[in-house]
């Protein structure tokens, strides 16, 4: 599908690490979105803030929340980098709702390096917080004994999964989400069919914009559960 | 004719593949039916687990996208 083909912006095939691409493109553009909204948004500094402040304000109070919630009140050190996450995320996925825009959150390679930011910075966090004993992690103490050295294989496979299910939720969701609307939108080369295919499309439209939030939500919620792990690994 | 028969067998696994969706759908209405039915019984209660409801939403869910991920390896990469 065309839609998620990594082209060169100005011309050629050959992409190197430095060829300018759609997807420097359209990221260059989510986080020109985010500086608008949060730079230029809240420039007024107003108590009875304005349109766009009260935007920022709100999503900013969401997230704060979410860390002080699920990741516990010493969690909050951290809060600017996974709002910056949030509203990466929640951004591009928006943009890339845009009728020929380019998703970057629908690129495993996108999605697997914020992925595997969180998992390293957060492995490096917990071992720094808490030296060897950040391993308790995978020593269930509330397990009988004998259980225990088999528990402790299923967590450290488990925890090395982390970072593979959690760039790949977020990649196969929106491509899925964009794959479908493609095919119901093939659909609408039979006339017979067209009516249902352009209802298709906004219906399944309407299901991605809530599935964009969603995915940004979850990917944020899941950064917070590990975070919490790391600072507080006994169970 | 050998290559026909690899091709035959990447689609039939990619279309077996998808059976895997169903499961994320159950499992995900499982998790969202037994949260509403424990909201509706004490909807005081109901707001503070709205983050628990998603992140079980997100594991159920993560399964059936990995058997998105591998009917799309069948069909493309293999």
């Amino acid at each position: 599908m065309d839609q998620f083909i990594v082209k060169p912006l100005f011309g050629g095939d050959a992409i190197h690490w430095y060829t300018p691409t759609n997807v420097t493109l359209w990221m260059a553009l989510t986080v020109a979105a985010v500086a608008l909204m949060f730079v230029a948004g809240t420039r007024g500094r107003a108590i009875v803030p304005s349109r766009s402040q009260s935007v920022a304000e709100l999503a900013y109070g969401f997230v704060h929340k979410m860390v002080e919630d699920v990741a516990g009140k010493d969690a909050l050190r951290y809060f600017p980098h996974i709002f910056t996450l949030f509203l990466f995320i929640v951004f591009a996925n928006f943009l890339g709702l845009v009728p020929m825009s380019f998703t970057t959150t629908s690129h495993i390679a996108v999605t697997a390096l914020l992925a595997l930011a969180v998992f390293l910075s957060v492995t490096i966090l917990g071992f720094v917080r808490h030296g060897v004993q950040f391993l308790e992690l995978f020593w269930v103490k509330a397990a009988p004994l004998p259980i225990r050295p088999i528990l402790a294989v299923i967590e450290v496979i488990s925890y090395f999964a982390r970072p593979i299910s959690h760039s790949i939720r977020l990649a196969g969701n929106m491509m899925a989400g964009h794959a479908v609307i493609k095919v119901f939108a093939g659909f609408a080369a039979l006339a017979a069919i067209s009516p249902f295919s352009v209802l298709a499309v906004t219906a399944m439209y309407g299901l991605e914009v809530l599935v964009s939030f969603i995915q940004a939500y979850v990917f944020t919620i899941l950064t917070c559960v590990y975070l919490k792990d790391a600072l507080h690994p006994h169970h | 004719m050998e290559g026909d028969i690899v091709q035959m067998g990447a689609y039939l696994g990619a279309g077996l593949a998808c059976m895997g969706m169903g499961g994320a759908a159950v499992g995900v209405g499982n998790v969202v039916g037994n949260y509403l039915s424990g909201a509706l019984r004490n909807p005081s209660a109901a707001a503070g687990q709205t983050a628990t409801l998603f992140i079980g939403i997100a594991f159920a869910e993560a399964l059936g996208i990995f058997s998105f991920l591998v009917a799309l390896l069948l069909m493309f990469a293999v």
